[in-house]
């Protein structure tokens, strides 16, 4: 098979550091290739060399064995590299073929052929399976949707050769099966493919080849059908890293979080949590499973004050939180990591010392009579940035600089540190590598053998049924049952979840 | 990591330089454009603002409000608001400092504190409003900020015609005991109007600093200001901070305007159109890239630039409103800094 692109010993430089360091990366006619490393490995900034974004410092490019020079996207465009970016570059309000065409208009007598254009886009949609409607606007589609826009975006500039970033990140299981597919096809269709990821589970699903790169460095390309997760992780990670966490058995004690009857409403009025009941104990991990949008954000968001509770109580250690605000309820001992670490998790333009103390700042010994006592946050900052390895130049850097997974350790190191009662998750490992994932999963735990509470919500099921010492099913604002990890599985759990009775477990409370 | 730190740090220190460089290029080439000779021309301006000790206390005087201005839309803007009010709640602060200079009787000790803390008020008051309209009812505070100056500069002319009018279109004079002027500046620099108010401007300059970044308020404030709803998720009362930030800033724009009453003038004018001080506020904090040294300096400028401009007339021929024009330039080059980033970063990437 011939090579259709040829990075060979590509190396990039910034000012102070080496983004990317003797990698080569060979992408085969029609083949998906996996470009596989942690969160900050250089992975985007070798892509960004071969979409025109970047220049490389040393090394050379081959497309179909020609070398070039990629100066600019354009270039890149015209040689048929597109790029389907984990950020969508889209106009909201205009539609779909207006999108697709946009900055390469078919005209017809100075006027834009809009016709032509939607008839384009819905030849092209039909013939990758795309299923776009030319017509709609984009801010009325899914994000599913949005992507599949992006695909057809570069098929309509000529790509032969899609670059993939991330695409799963933003989308749901169902959306990743049909992205998968649509992938196949596009490769059926002659296409080729580099899928850069760090989830293992969609390399196995859909990759022929893998390039993994570790901390700007090329380790190698191996075949996907002669690997396995285990191997690939290690190669990525640089050793050996564990799926199943390893943990003893819970032993639980007293309830510390008691909800009972919980009622929310949202702005439309409609119960989004409806009469929920539940209960975490000491020394557990409680996961809680369930499709997106049946009330878990609404959950968490009552149980720390931060949503208006219609009616139903909650109580932490006997001690009634349900009119509190946010502030008396932290101080009561809940922790919160969030779920959304940009919108909620941080202040990004604050220092990474700022958002250590986004909890505390207002206490001693972080401040005294109203004045700030930046020495003493500084070294707590220090011991924290040690303690849970948020990879981070100095504790005087901003947040938005960190990488996702240094984010969220910040994050989880300022909530932990406060020893909470309760600790609340939200889905805290998400867009994270197996690294960084498995790192948090450990202190999950830890938190959970120094007898603390640990409610855990996730979307992904692994996640759950791996870290879990019960899990809960959450089904339009209810707990509908409540099962033991290791007397279920997935496909007990995904049925629960769509709101069907399981025989073994039937209806909890 | 510690390099990319260094030239991000010098990069915001050198557009400012770069841009009232170059606001002063083009203005040498418009002068050369109207048949004038640019050296001349500058060496007037210069002249003007320190060519005489009397010139120079004029330019601190002109500087006074212009700091308190600008530290007014510095400190909106840290908490991340738009305060274009300044104008509006500088009248105010003016009128209600010269209102109770002129209506109370009482030892300097208490009166004078008591004119520049009604004129603080007054301005804390008039930023309220849209502060609370914002954080309520989620108006934004641009539009509501514009309105209220209208609504201020009328109301005020509207008081001082009904209660407080002398012959002469203007209100009475205060009495000494609230005065900030100094015979003792006044008499070092010829007699110019400078008065004590510059070191309550330069006082303000620390407190901003202090208040933004050494006080939980201040914490609270930025991070309100960046982030609504992490602040929510930390505790904070996001409503209360965004109130509390509209109302020091007016707080501040009141002093503005107290300046101008207490020390300046004495009185308050009934006025025909707005001051300009308030705007020029939005100016030299731009210029001053929201920070307190930087409004000093900026304020230090613009002052000079106002103060040398008639000058430039008489000695040189130009027409004074060229300075308007620099000025004008000036801003508009900080405000297109994305273009000297550009340019620097290119000259950086060759010299390496």
């Amino acid at each position: 098979m011939n090579n259709v692109i040829e990075m060979n010993n590509i190396r990039k430089e910034f000012p102070g550091i080496v983004a990317n360091d003797n990698i080569t990366l060979q992408l085969r006619q029609g083949e998906i290739h996996a470009l596989l490393g942690e969160n900050g490995a250089g992975k985007s900034t070798l892509m960004n060399i071969l979409f025109g974004l970047y220049q490389p410092t040393k090394g050379e490019i081959k497309v179909r064995g020609k070398k070039v020079d990629i100066t600019d996207p354009n270039v890149a465009n015209e040689l048929g590299i597109g790029m389907v970016h984990q950020h969508f570059m889209l106009v909201d309000k205009f539609t779909v073929a207006e999108n697709i065409i946009l900055g390469s208009e078919p005209t017809k007598s100075g006027k834009i052929d809009i016709r032509k254009a939607e008839k384009d886009v819905l030849e092209l949609s039909e013939r990758y399976g795309l299923k776009v409607d030319p017509k709609a606007k984009i801010e009325d589609i899914s994000v599913g949707m949005q992507q599949r826009v992006e695909i057809v975006k570069t098929l309509y500039r000529g790509a032969e050769i899609l670059i993939f970033d991330e695409p799963t990140a933003a989308l749901t299981p169902q959306e990743i099966n049909e992205l998968i597919q649509i992938m196949k096809a596009l490769v059926k269709e002659g296409k080729s493919i580099i899928l850069i990821t760090h989830k293992l589970k969609e390399i196995m699903a859909v990759c022929d080849r893998c390039t993994v790169i570790r901390r700007g460095k090329g380790i190698g390309t191996v075949e996907v059908a002669e690997s396995n997760p285990d191997s690939l992780a290690a190669m990525m990670v640089g050793r050996e890293v564990n799926f199943t966490v390893e943990r003893e058995k819970a032993k639980p004690k007293e309830a510390v979080l008691n909800i009972n009857d919980l009622l929310v409403k949202d702005t439309r009025n409609v119960p989004v949590v409806n009469g929920l009941n539940l209960e975490v104990k000491a020394g557990e991990i409680l996961g809680i499973a369930g499709v997106d949008g049946n009330g878990q954000s609404e959950l968490i968001e009552a149980i720390t004050g931060l949503r208006k509770i219609d009616s139903g109580k909650i109580t932490l250690n006997d001690k009634d939180l349900t009119r509190l605000k946010t502030r008396k309820i932290t101080e009561s001992g809940i922790a919160h990591i969030p779920q959304d670490r940009h919108k909620h998790g941080l202040v990004l333009d604050f220092s990474v010392a700022e958002n250590i103390v986004l909890q505390t700042y207002y206490q001693k010994p972080y401040s005294k009579n109203k004045v700030m006592n930046f020495p003493a946050i500084f070294k707590k900052s220090k011991e924290l940035i040690e303690e849970y390895d948020v990879r981070t130049p100095s504790e005087h850097t901003q947040a938005r600089a960190l990488s996702g997974g240094n984010q969220q350790k910040a994050i989880i190191a300022r909530e932990i540190d406060r020893s909470p009662d309760l600790l609340i998750a939200a889905q805290p490992t998400r867009g994270l590598d197996v690294g960084a994932i498995e790192f948090i999963h450990r202190k999950l735990i830890e938190e959970r053998d120094k007898g603390r509470a640990v409610l855990l919500i996730s979307l992904e099921l692994d996640e759950v049924l791996n870290v879990s010492d019960r899990i809960a099913v959450i089904y339009e604002g209810k707990i509908v049952a409540v099962v033991d990890p290791s007397e279920t599985d997935e496909k007990e759990l995904g049925l629960l979840m769509a709101g069907g009775k399981s025989k073994k477990v039937g209806e909890a409370q | 990591m510690i390099h990319k730190w260094l030239t991000g740090k010098a990069t915001n220190i050198l557009i400012p330089i770069i841009a009232v460089f170059l606001g002063i290029l083009v203005g040498a080439i418009i002068m050369l454009f109207i048949g004038q000779n640019p050296f001349t021309g500058y060496a007037a301006l210069i002249n003007g603002a320190f060519g005489d000790i009397y010139y120079f206390g004029e330019m601190l005087r002109m500087m006074t409000p212009l700091i308190l201005a600008g530290l007014a839309v510095a400190f909106a803007f840290r908490t991340g608001l738009f305060n274009i009010g300044v104008e509006g709640q500088l009248i105010v602060g003016w009128l209600a400092s010269v209102w109770v200079g002129v209506a109370v009787e009482a030892p300097m000790f208490i009166h004078l504190p008591l004119s520049i803390a009604a004129g603080a008020i007054a301005g804390a008051l008039w930023g309220f409003i849209p502060g609370f309209l914002k954080a309520r009812f989620y108006v934004h505070e641009v539009i509501v900020t514009i309105m209220m100056n209208y609504v201020a500069l009328y109301t005020a002319n509207h008081l001082i015609r009904t209660y407080l009018l002398v012959p002469g279109e203007r209100t009475e004079r205060i009495s000494t005991t609230a005065s900030l002027a100094s015979p003792f500046l006044q008499s070092l620099t010829d007699f110019s109007r400078l008065h004590y108010g510059f070191f309550l401007a330069i006082f303000a300059c620390v407190v901003l600093w202090f208040v933004l970044w050494k006080t939980t308020l201040g914490y609270e404030l930025r991070a309100v200001g960046y982030n609504k709803h992490a602040s929510h998720y930390a505790g904070m009362n996001v409503n209360t901070n965004i109130i509390l930030a509209m109302v020091i800033s007016g707080g501040f724009a009141g002093v503005a305007g107290a300046m101008e009453g207490l020390g300046t003038y004495g009185y308050m004018s009934i006025l025909s159109g707005f001051t300009g001080t308030g705007f020029d506020g939005i100016a030299v904090a731009l210029l001053g890239a929201n920070t307190s040294i930087g409004v000093f300096l900026a304020a230090a400028l613009f002052g000079a630039l106002k103060i040398g401009a008639p000058n430039m007339q008489s000695a040189a021929g130009i027409p004074p409103e060229l300075v308007d024009i620099v000025i004008a330039l000036i801003i508009f080059f900080v405000a297109s800094s994305y273009l000297i980033r550009l340019v620097i970063n290119r000259l950086q990437k060759e010299g390496k």
